[in-house]
């Protein structure tokens, strides 16, 4: 019910108020964006939204998830053996 | 840029495990609890609870919406669908939800028009596409959900819609929230936070858990790289002695949250005084019910509910679960007289649902599992 | 009178040449009388029926079959009830007909022989019932099965949405062939034709009701061959299955407790095409436990089974094969998944009905 998905904007629907249509993993459906007009930041095609039972909810930031991956993948080299040894720990 | 499986990479994934291992190394015993069911899932789903150290431990909390509706909600709900010329409209998720006595699938069967629906918005469209009909709407969720209740409800209200209804078990998370700080039987060291009610509300509301109750909490994203990383800025906070409200989701998460969706739940809801959960008890101002100016929509004031309340079998320990007191293999009847297919709780039921999650996906090697013979 | 009588006699006969015509089908739309017996129900056999089915001994009640030494006849039966009755990539009549084809392929037995039974709904069009005809009658000479005898019944308004299909396949099998669980050992691969999940999905799709607009087709075929070319490969097989509704999770299900073995699944290695990912996340469906019709689940040893991949991407069926997983002497009767990055989680027997009327 927390589903939650990223879809990115297709098409504004101009004839139709507040809808969109969202394309997730190459399969489309309408979605509404009431929820996401902002006269200072217009939703635009290319956009990435959070997608919640057929509502945009937030517009997803590519620099902000660009930066959080970044961030995970700089943290030091990989601990492989940690990981391993954990795994034999807990499947005892 | 795929936004879905780079968030799934097990590369950075295994970074951030030895990160974890190295804090957890230093630290005494660690309980987490993950406040919203689709963190559940997430974890179950993708088995990220395995990869942890042995001393820390997430602690499933009482964040699915559909696990906190009480038997008697539900009896309410199959009474409405079972009114003549009623088009009753639902989350797949709420079919098998058990009542006092029945659920929704079975009142299906006994020929009541119950209609699964992905969206809120569908719901209008039966409605339109119906004119001699009563449509009703069981509304549930958190904020997440709300917003769109509303947003439809406004629709309707344009549309002039006289056939639709909403049945409104919208709840609030930080009534909940407070509950489980509040509750006796918990020792937590930190919250992973809703991140998807956070879209909503935004990061702000949170601050009291570290102000006033001491416990850092980390607003994450649902993917395994959210959920590891934010475990281990707990760590982190914990390490260096800090005690702050974090935000993991900074994609979707912005501190004030989404002020159309807030200003529209505003619009449309009022809070009540009290609302029963199921497991938690009555938690005052925790739910929502239509304002006065949509009374027309309102469902409850459209039908006589029975509105009685039902208290859970005695087998149940739903509760402890929902508050994170008990796992759910302690329950005394998980896995044997409540399943999946025969579930006592809500908390086997929905699909966010912490018995459900770790029945589904869970280790298998923790508990007995009685494998299922289908026919 | 002579003049009366050699009227009479002419009146009789002009009868009798008229009644002895084979019936005409006038109508357009099924009623009950298509299902009575009597004249319409010959009407509706002559004209749509007959025609499109090489009905062997059609004055009879029943058919005779007739084995090759050395073989063992197998039979299964399935009914088809899926809604709507057409979707991208088939219909109920492709289904219908492959889907029994596909029950006596896992079986090692060549398919020959079918049977075809309706219900059919009063109001039914009979040109859509022409069609469908048509289309089960194409899909058996695709496969090389002949479809021997059948039964119509007609059924009041709203009584059976339409029409349902029951179709019974004979096929034969050489007693050499074993497939059987018993024959399953720990370590053994287990091998999957194809993509997950397209069958479930396109029929959502056709649907219409959710507002998803993919290009899922559905993977509805006859495996006969693929089977075939597995057999003929060299592989050793252990055990096959077609897995239909419930999806893989289901078979592997079944096939973990008949044969008091566990299952591992590798999480990368499952084959998932991309618009059947997305309507999953979408919808919040598991892929595992969506139905699929063209897809041959197989167990074979682990020595062979390179040769047996091999042999089953050379096949047009099979271009997307791939091990996905293991038997296990491990959690036995237990299917186990192991996700992404190591963790691992159960896949449990499907619980209630996601997706209803798939097939």
């Amino acid at each position: 019910m927390c589903v939650g998905i990223p879809a990115r904007v297709v098409t504004i629907n101009q004839d139709k108020m507040f809808s969109a249509i969202v394309d997730v993993e190459g399969v489309r459906r309408e979605a509404n964006v009431a929820l996401l007009d902002d006269p200072n930041d217009p939703l635009r095609e290319g956009d990435w939204v959070l997608l919640h039972v057929g509502f945009a909810m937030s517009k997803l930031d590519e620099a902000e998830a660009k930066s959080t991956l970044e961030f995970i993948r700089s943290l030091g080299s990989v601990y492989d053996e940690e990981v391993d040894a954990l795994r034999g720990q807990n499947s005892a | 840029m795929s936004q879905f499986t780079d968030f799934r990479d097990p590369v950075a994934a295994r970074k951030v495990l030895g990160r974890i291992a190295e804090l957890a190394a230093n630290q005494p015993h660690r309980k987490f609890m993950e406040i919203c069911g689709g963190h559940t899932h997430s974890i179950y789903r993708h088995g990220l609870e395995e990869l942890l150290p042995e001393n820390v431990e997430l602690v499933h909390g009482p964040g699915c919406p559909v696990c906190v509706i009480p038997m008697g909600r539900i009896d309410d709900a199959i009474h409405i669908a079972s009114q003549p010329n009623v088009i009753f409209c639902c989350f797949g998720d709420m079919l098998r939800v058990p009542g006092g006595k029945s659920n929704l699938l079975e009142a299906r069967a006994k020929g009541a028009d119950i209609r699964i629906v992905y969206s809120p918005m569908d719901v209008l469209s039966i409605a339109e596409r119906e004119p001699n009909r009563d449509v009703v709407f069981l509304a549930v969720g958190f904020e997440t959900t709300t917003p769109s209740t509303a947003v439809t409800i406004l629709e309707a209200s344009r549309r002039k819609l006289e056939n639709y209804f909403v049945m409104s078990n919208h709840i609030r998370i930080i009534p909940a929230i407070k509950a489980i700080l509040d509750s006796k039987d918990l020792q937590l060291d930190g919250f992973i936070g809703p991140g998807h009610v956070g879209t909503v509300i935004g990061n702000h509301p949170y601050a009291f858990v570290a102000s006033e109750y001491q416990k850092p909490l980390v607003t994450a994203g649902f993917e395994p790289l959210d959920i590891l990383e934010s475990v281990m800025r707990l760590l982190e906070q914990k390490s260096s002695g800090r005690c702050e409200v974090e935000n993991q989701y900074t994609r979707a998460v912005k501190d004030g949250g989404n002020p159309r969706a807030i200003d529209v739940i505003e619009r449309v809801f009022e809070i009540r005084p009290h609302f029963e959960w199921r497991g938690l008890g009555s938690i005052a101002q925790s739910a929502l019910k239509l304002r006065a100016e949509f009374a027309s929509f309102d469902a409850e004031l459209r039908y006589q509910v029975p509105g009685v309340k039902i208290a859970d079998p005695k087998a149940c320990q739903c509760g402890e679960v929902l508050r994170g007191a008990i796992r759910p293999w302690e329950c005394k009847v998980f896995g044997t007289a409540c399943t999946p297919e025969t579930p006592i709780g809500t908390c086997m039921v929905s699909s966010e649902g912490a018995c459900a999650a770790y029945y589904n996906y869970g280790r298998y090697n923790k508990a007995p599992r009685i494998p299922v013979r289908v026919g | 009178m002579k003049h009366e009588d050699s009227s009479r006699e002419r009146l009789h006969s002009r009868i009798e040449e008229w009644r002895r015509r084979p019936m005409r089908l006038h109508d357009d739309v099924i009623t009950s009388a298509h299902g009575a017996g009597g004249k319409a129900s010959q009407a509706l056999l002559n004209s749509i029926i007959f025609p499109a089915f090489e009905i062997v001994g059609a004055a009879m009640d029943g058919a005779v079959l007739k084995s090759d030494p050395g073989h063992d006849l197998v039979v299964t039966t399935d009914s088809f009830v899926v809604t709507p009755r057409r979707f991208p990539g088939g219909s109920i009549a492709k289904l219908a007909v492959n889907g029994s084809i596909n029950d006596l392929a896992v079986m090692g037995a060549t398919p020959r022989w079918m049977t075809v039974a309706f219900v059919i709904e009063e109001g039914f069009e009979i040109q859509e019932l022409r069609e469908l005809v048509a289309e089960l009658a194409r899909a058996a000479v695709d496969a090389g099965v002949s479809i021997v005898t059948g039964d119509t019944k007609v059924v009041g308004r709203g009584a059976a949405d339409g029409i349902y299909v029951t179709t019974t396949g004979v096929g034969t099998r050489a007693r050499s062939i074993k497939i059987d669980p018993a024959n399953v050992r720990s370590g053994d691969s287990i091998i999957i034709s194809g993509t997950l999940g397209d069958h479930g999905i396109a029929v959502l799709q056709a649907r219409g009701e959710l507002d998803i607009t993919s290009n899922v087709t559905s993977d509805c075929a006859p495996l006969h061959t693929l089977v075939e070319a597995l057999l003929t490969s060299g592989a050793e097989t252990r055990w096959m299955r077609d897995p239909t509704r419930g999806g893989v999770a289901s078979s592997l299900n079944e096939l973990a407790m008949d044969t008091e073995l566990g299952v591992r699944l590798n999480e990368t290695s499952l084959p998932i095409s991309r618009s059947v990912r997305g309507v999953c996340e979408l919808l919040g469906l598991d892929p595992l436990y969506v139905a699929n019709e063209g897809k041959l689940l197989a167990v074979v040893s682990s020595e062979t089974a390179e040769m047996a991949l091999e042999a089953l991407k050379a096949h047009p069926l099979g271009r997307d094969s791939a091990v996905i997983g293991e038997m296990t002497s491990e959690n036995p009767g237990i299917v186990v998944l192991e996700t992404l990055f190591g963790g691992t989680r159960v896949v449990d027997m499907l619980v209630g009905d996601p997706l209803p009327r798939i097939c």
